[in-house]
């Protein structure tokens, strides 16, 4: 889209929320003024040494950050090619980075006098975070999740009821998470005065893109430092998975002005991308107005948003965050998809060979560090963002392969 | 901005202001529960005593809607409607009807996909009279809604319980034909407004613009509508006229033959208690 290239890709979004001709704030006007209200907010607390303060106590003594960077040697050798670190935030409290965004919010919640939490879940890692934090503050909280997802995500469910939440079923459209979006934006404009929405990703209206993209932050911010000490310089490149981008963005956006670093976000591309079933929004999409910003969707030629899928519940979403819009536009960030079944193997061989069992998530991530690590030199640094862990997956994949438990 | 052309809203509100009464702005999907229906419908809504069309250009994530007029969306997208076919549908009424205003009412990327400019074009031509268009708030302006009112079609925003005086001078801006304010803070077809809250908001929107206002969101029965017609320019009935297409369909998903029938027998009960209210009060 940009015939020139920027002096520097952190500087978005503009004051209206646009990276480019993406994000915005699309949404109803009984929405706005909260939009607006937000915004400020937000914007008070992030120049506030005290809000950062609090945060920090709480990443380092509730979350357990930093997460460690660690050194995969097994993966490593097993590939023969790239050294392959991993950044572990599925060792955070709750099991993966969502963590990261739902503390910030809640800080944020609270300093704006909301006392009820609502919020969306694909996998359930977002709304278990949430119901974790509104639990750890005392605020009611309401979940919406798609019926499908609560079916394949059942220990997830439950404990997001262990932790006192209020997990609603969301039977509408394909009862995945556009729909447990939808409903929950339906709360948001029914119940006004005392709810605030806590969004699990980089999308959405202004300043949702920007506000979780520097909640989530605190992974690339690390990994900088982590990997002077371990190796005395910058990796060679990046990898992380995408579903609406918070994990990606998060590692991604400290280093995108390191124009020598390759960066590379992995879609979940289902059953392949030419076929139609999959949630490779950027690869697979074009652009379009939804949830509040504009981004690259899956859609048809009537503008009627078509259903994702994934066997990972987490990516399963026909949008993105507007700002991985931009940067593929931009030349930025490369894109690429990698198959259910890919992933499935990535997750074994990660298993396997690290005894780690990483979510189907990062499991994507994984399936693409798998095709590029051989071909490069063994001087090569990468980085893969492993954003979740799998216990909550076991039971899905056993059935993918055909195991009875 | 104030516009120097008249239009079918301009000469509509200004027509029941000298008769005295409100507008009753009836709401369906086009094509739900299809296209025949559908369409049968809207040419007779007229008669039945339907004095504004709203008519829902369907989409498949409408957020700011509750399940009555979600399920519409999704019957009228299952029996094939689509952009085309919408405009289609006004095209087909204007060569029976030349007065009655029609808006189409919905969300940005049907129209974003279809081509803002062609839109235009195309919906001018069909005889579309305003858009409302939900998820465009004054801040994305520039998207739709200046094109629009240079081309001369006008653009009805949505006020809200949570527009303040601050903001809505903002929401003023730019709109035209009639400011429509949203009842209650929620989705379509939620708990019915109280009258008297109501009174009060329509009073404040009213002393800042000449626009007519009308109001909706949980109105359901005549007598709803002729509480709300005594203080407002218009009343908007939706789910609840979608819910008798809904029940209209049987177990096969066809359409029982009585469904028009039924649809236009509430738009005549919602009529008359519009038209009862104008007695009622000196407007």
């Amino acid at each position: 889209m940009n015939s020139t290239t920027p002096n520097s890709f952190r500087t978005g979004p503009d004051e209206d929320g646009h990276f480019g001709i993406y994000g915005g704030r699309f949404v109803a006007e009984t929405l706005m003024p909260l939009i607006l209200d937000l915004d400020e907010a937000y914007t008070t607390a992030k120049n506030d040494p005290e809000f950062h303060r609090e945060l920090d106590g709480l990443n380092t003594h509730y979350a357990g950050r930093p997460s460690p960077l660690y050194f995969a040697e097994r993966l490593t050798e097993h590939f023969g090619g790239a050294r392959i670190y991993f950044k572990r935030d599925e060792l955070n409290h709750t099991g993966s980075h969502k963590i990261n965004n739902c503390l910030g919010q809640i800080l944020l919640a609270r300093r704006m006098g909301k006392t009820r939490i609502i919020a969306e879940t694909g996998a359930g890692q977002h709304g278990v975070a949430v119901a974790t934090v509104a639990a750890r503050f005392g605020l009611p909280c309401v979940v919406y999740m798609g019926e499908t997802d609560i079916a394949r995500q059942a220990p997830n469910v439950f404990r997001m009821k262990l932790l006192g939440a209020e997990v609603v079923p969301v039977t509408s459209g394909s009862r995945t998470l556009k729909d447990a979006m939808n409903e929950a934006l339906r709360d948001w404009v029914t119940n006004v005065d005392e709810t605030f929405y806590i969004i699990g990703t980089v999308a959405g209206p202004h300043p949702y893109p920007s506000m979780v993209r520097d909640f989530q932050s605190v992974i690339g911010t690390e990994v900088r430092e982590q990997m002077m000490a371990a190796e005395g310089r910058l990796p060679d490149s990046l990898v992380a998975c995408i579903g609406g981008g918070s994990n990606a963005m998060g590692l991604f956006h400290p280093f995108l002005d390191d124009a020598e670093i390759r960066i590379i976000g992995v879609e979940a591309g289902g059953h392949g991308v030419e076929t139609g079933e999959h949630a490779a929004s950027l690869t697979g999409g074009k652009p379009g107005v939804l949830h509040g910003n504009r981004t690259y969707l899956l859609q048809d030629d009537d503008g009627q948003i078509t259903e994702a899928h994934s066997i990972s519940a987490g990516l399963d979403y026909p949008g993105i965050g507007p700002e991985h819009a931009w940067l593929k536009d931009a030349g930025r960030v490369e894109y690429v998809a990698v198959t259910d079944t890919e992933a499935l193997e990535a997750f074994q061989l990660c298993t396997k060979l690290e005894g780690i069992i990483p979510a189907l998530e990062p499991s994507h991530a994984l399936a693409h560090v798998a095709k590029i690590a051989p071909d490069l030199p063994s001087d090569h640094i990468m980085v893969m963002n492993m954003c979740g862990r799998g216990d909550k997956d076991v039971f899905a994949v056993a059935e993918h392969l055909g195991v009875e438990m | 901005m104030a516009s120097d052309k008249t239009t079918r809203l301009d000469r509509r509100f200004a027509a029941l202001k000298a008769d005295g009464r409100a507008a009753l702005v009836t709401f369906l999907t086009a094509g739900d529960p299809d296209y025949e229906t559908s369409l049968a419908v809207l040419r007779r809504l007229p008669e039945a005593g339907a004095d504004v069309i709203e008519f829902g250009m369907p989409f498949t994530d409408p957020m700011a809607d509750g399940p009555a007029i979600q399920a519409s969306s999704q019957r009228a997208l299952k029996a094939g409607q689509n952009m085309i076919k919408t405009l289609q549908m006004v095209r087909d009424f204007r060569t029976g009807d030349d007065e009655t205003p029609i808006v189409l009412m919905g969300y940005y990327n049907p129209i974003y996909i279809y081509g803002v400019n062609r839109f235009l074009a195309d919906a001018l031509e069909a005889g579309v009279d305003g858009l409302i268009v939900v998820d465009l708030p004054p801040e994305e302006d520039e998207e739709l809604c200046l094109p629009a009112l240079k081309a001369g079609i006008n653009f009805i925003r949505l006020a809200t319980p949570t527009t303040d005086d601050g903001r809505l001078p903002a929401v003023l801006n730019n709109t035209s034909g009639f400011v429509y304010y949203v009842s209650i803070t929620g989705i379509t077809g939620a708990a019915a407004p109280d009258a008297g809250a109501v009174a009060a908001q329509v009073a404040r929107i009213k002393s800042s613009t000449e626009l007519p206002v009308a109001v909706g969101f949980g109105v359901r029965t005549p007598e709803q509508a002729a509480a709300i017609a005594r203080t407002a320019d218009g009343v908007v009935v939706g789910s609840a006229l979608v819910n008798v297409i809904r029940d209209g369909l049987n177990e096969d998903g066809s359409v029982d033959a009585g469904t028009a029938d039924r649809v236009l027998a509430l738009v005549s009960g919602l009529a008359d208690g519009v038209r009862g209210a104008a007695s009622a009060e000196a407007r």
